[in-house]
């Protein structure tokens, strides 16, 4: 017999073994539950979404008026959005720009939504097949993005917004200056 | 005292494993009869304890004895009788045992049924199985011990997971793991023929029983685990390219190919080194599966236990049982290598063809589970690889394998003429072209991926019947066609339920309908309920169609006491062979509910399809297990007389 054909017989055992070292180095490393974007240090995906609810919508241009601002994927359905509003709510009273993406929903929820719980959004763009959310790399809602003055994605926050997170974003926008 | 004599019963069964093993091993090198024939005892030992200590941890689940680590930490006295049983297995320690309970099982009937192949060679078997079993005895009774005392015993549990309280938790792994453990024969015999020098088509009659047997339970368990995945999780899917259903899919594609090529060894006797090779990957596949989703090497909802001990203790079972496994065939399958010829179009080539494609998916499947790990272990990213992938890689060979099965039955053995395929083939190109016609027009289906889907599904589901006009009806051909029709069945359930589907999420008002086509949904109520250890939100959903009412459909969102925890409970009923599907979400504060509506025609062929596969193979068996009582008159199949073992 052939060497090659000898070599042939162990390929599955070298395949194997190959296999078994992976794992190993894998063994007991932590979990990581959360996906992270790989957006962030990229510029922010091409848009052009209608506004809703009387609010202006959301373009690429946007984004690259100077200024950082946080770009806010919600949608009327997920309770977390509705549960970070008064976070929103306080970001806004500290001066911080806030634009929203309402996320595979319908505009009569959305102004519903935002009756109930304020709106801290200058603009609102209307996303009803979720393409953002590609767009971002968000594993859901709702997500937050800071966005530095020239349309690039400097930051994610997973999850809703909670009171502590507060200084957190804010020193996120100063650093995106 | 009933865990101790179960703890004790279970190092007795170890011990009897250790004997069947080692004794058995050292027996057969020296050729040493007394001990040699000590396999069919030590067997027959180990099943029997390991049956004691099954019952032992039973036991204290179904009187909730929280002074068992085990029990406190899973189970809780307010729990409905039938999880009090359930949940013996619905973690970690008692998955395990429920594994090795298995394994002992059908170590007794390897070493009850009669020994075709020579007592020698079912001593190889059952020692080699020992040997495997002893590993995990060994994982069982040093890392994860089942039996541990808790001091002092708390007063009450914390409870079962909601996920697993559910009757489907009943069948699902008891299922799952006969398929697994069967395929732990296989290997057995594998290994066996190739220490003993036996493989040969006298090896492989031996062999597929076990095969069959397993696979149909492999089928079974998957085809339930899809159902409950589909009823219980709520996502209205039935298929999510989970890690875990990978785990069990990768068994199964390997166990397939198997059951085939073992055909080729057995009528033929080629491809042998191949089907060697196919019998330990079966079961190496459902070790590491296992291993995979249970040490947390990748996130899934089976994860029980994340400790690296114990993930790097199974780790070291499977480099030991594979990596030995495939030593063995490194060295021996130059010497079973050799085989017969057969002509380009022959019923052993289109078992090839089916082993080919078998054998792609099973390594596009590995590929994408395993690659999110490569990649961040070479210091790239963190990835995950979703449905998209998968689908766009194994549905395409699925399909022109769905179209190749159709064929390949009516094909001879050796080398065959083809004149007769026209004719024989003829209903079921009508049937293809019938059906199609029917998706584009009444029907409107206009995707070109659903039109093949349910051309193939009616080529191969008429083809497959008229296997058994062209055969006769003995119990293999039956069982065959029974299972190639379960795939055309499964195939068209899959998919019409996504072709002909409708659905609408909406925030509804009570007394407010969805209307959808001929559907109309009206959200009578919603009002809160309880159950023995839950509350929930309750709507109820009035279907009608044309205005005719059709169901009642009562979703729940659940929120569990024990341990506190929400879960969906999605308002299902049957229509036709179809599924009127509907999940409650949460209020919007203005009285409105969020309601979310399906309509999936003809989904229940999924799973019909699966059981009418599971059901093929288990008529297979019966023939199979009956021809091996008329001796070696099988011959009568029609096939050329079986040639002697090498």
């Amino acid at each position: 017999m052939s060497w090659t054909t000898r070599a042939l017989w162990l390929l599955p055992l070298l395949l194997f073994t190959g296999l078994v070292v992976l794992m190993a180095q894998n063994l007991g490393k932590p979990q990581q539950a959360v996906v992270r974007s790989h957006m962030v240090g990229k510029p922010a995906p091409a848009m052009a979404l209608e506004g809703v609810a009387g609010v202006p919508g959301l373009a690429t241009a946007d984004l690259k008026a100077g200024t950082p601002v946080l770009v806010n994927l919600f949608a009327s359905w997920c309770l977390p959005c509705a549960v970070e509003a008064p976070q929103l709510k306080a970001l806004q009273a500290r001066g911080v720009t806030l634009y929203g993406i309402a996320v595979r929903d319908q505009p009569a929820d959305v102004e519903g939504f935002l009756a109930k719980h304020g709106n801290p959004f200058g603009r609102i763009g209307l996303d009803p097949g979720g393409r953002m959310m590609i767009g971002f790399g968000a594993s859901g809602v709702p997500e937050t993005y800071v966005i530095d003055g020239r349309g690039v994605v400097r930051y994610q926050h997973l999850g809703e917004i909670r009171a502590e997170h507060v200084p957190m974003l804010l020193a996120e926008l100063e650093k995106a200056k | 005292m009933i865990p101790e004599l179960g703890h004790f019963a279970l190092w007795l069964a170890a011990a009897a494993a250790l004997l069947q093993a080692v004794g058995v091993t050292i027996g057969l090198w020296r050729n040493d009869e007394g001990l040699m024939r000590l396999a069919v005892p030590s067997a027959l030992v180990q099943a029997l304890m390991t049956v004691a200590a099954f019952g032992a941890l039973t036991w204290a689940f179904v009187v909730s004895d929280f002074s068992v680590k085990l029990v406190a930490t899973n189970s809780h006295s307010m729990k409905p009788d039938m999880y009090l049983w359930t949940g013996v297995w619905a973690n970690h320690e008692g998955s395990l045992l429920l594994w090795v309970l298995v394994m002992a099982l059908s170590g007794a009937m390897v070493a009850l049924a009669p020994a075709t192949l020579g007592p020698r060679f079912r001593d190889r078997v059952l020692s080699v199985q020992a040997m495997v079993a002893l590993g995990f005895f060994a994982f069982l009774l040093i890392a994860s011990n089942p039996f541990e005392r808790l001091v002092p015993a708390p007063t009450e549990g914390q409870g079962l997971n909601p996920l697993l309280q559910d009757p489907g938790l009943a069948f699902h792994p008891p299922l799952l793991y006969i398929g697994y453990v069967g395929l732990s024969v296989a290997f057995a015999f594998a290994v066996a023929g190739m220490l003993e020098d036996k493989v040969g088509p006298a090896w492989a009659k031996a062999t597929r029983p076990w095969v069959a047997g397993a696979w149909a339970f492999l089928t079974m368990g998957i085809a339930l685990g899809s159902f409950w995945a589909y009823y219980e999780l709520g996502w209205g899917g039935w298929w999510f390219w989970d890690p875990v259903e990978n785990a069990a899919l990768m068994p199964w594609l390997a166990g397939t190919a198997l059951l085939h090529s073992i055909a080729v060894v057995m009528k033929r006797d080629a491809l042998r080194a191949w089907t060697l090779l196919l019998a330990v990957a079966a079961f190496s596949l459902s070790m590491m599966g296992t291993f995979i989703v249970r040490s947390g090497l990748l996130t899934s909802v089976h994860a029980f236990a994340v400790d690296p001990t114990r993930g790097l203790f199974l780790m070291g079972l499977m480099a030991l049982y594979i990596g030995g496994a495939l030593t063995i065939y490194a060295l021996a399958a130059g010497r079973v290598a050799e085989g017969r010829q057969f002509a380009l179009v022959s019923r052993e080539s289109a078992l090839v063809a089916n082993n080919l494609f078998m054998s792609a998916m099973l390594g596009v499947v590995l590929v994408g589970t395993l690659y999110p790990m490569a990649l961040e272990a070479s210091g790239g990213a963190q990835i995950s690889v979703g449905p998209p992938y998968f689908n766009r890689t194994v549905l395409p060979m699925l399909l022109v394998a769905a179209i190749l099965m159709a064929v390949a039955p009516f094909l001879g053995w050796r080398k065959s003429a083809t004149g007769h395929l026209a004719s024989r083939l003829l209903p079921a190109g009508i049937a293809a072209a019938a059906v199609v016609v029917i998706a584009v027009w009444p029907l409107g289906v206009r995707e070109i991926g659903s039109l093949l889907g349910f051309g193939a599904a009616a080529w191969l589901g008429v083809a497959s019947l008229s296997i058994l006009v062209k055969r006769g009806l003995t119990l293999n051909a039956a069982g065959m066609a029974l299972a190639h029709f379960g795939v055309a069945v499964s195939i068209l359930g899959a998919t019409a339920s996504g072709a002909l589907q409708r659905e609408a999420l909406v925030t509804m008002r009570v007394g407010e309908a969805i209307e959808m086509g001929p559907w109309r949904a009206e959200l009578m109520d919603v009002r809160p309920v309880a159950g023995s250890n839950w509350t929930a939100i309750e709507a109820t959903l009035d279907v009608r169609r044309n205005g005719a009412p059709v169901a009642v459909l009562k979703p729940q969102s659940r929120v569990f006491v024990a341990p506190p925890q929400e879960t969906t409970e999605a308002g299902r009923a049957g229509w036709r062979t179809g599924e009127l599907y509907s999940v409650i979400g949460k209020p919007d504060g203005t009285g409105r509910w969020q309601v979310h509506f399906w309509v999936k025609p003809l989904v229940r062929l999924i799973w019909i399809g699966g059981l009418l596969m599971a059901l093929g193979g288990v008529l297979a068996l019966g023939g199979k297990v009956r021809a091996g009582a008329r001796r070696r008159s099988a011959v009568a199949e029609g096939a050329l007389p079986l040639p002697q073992a090498a």
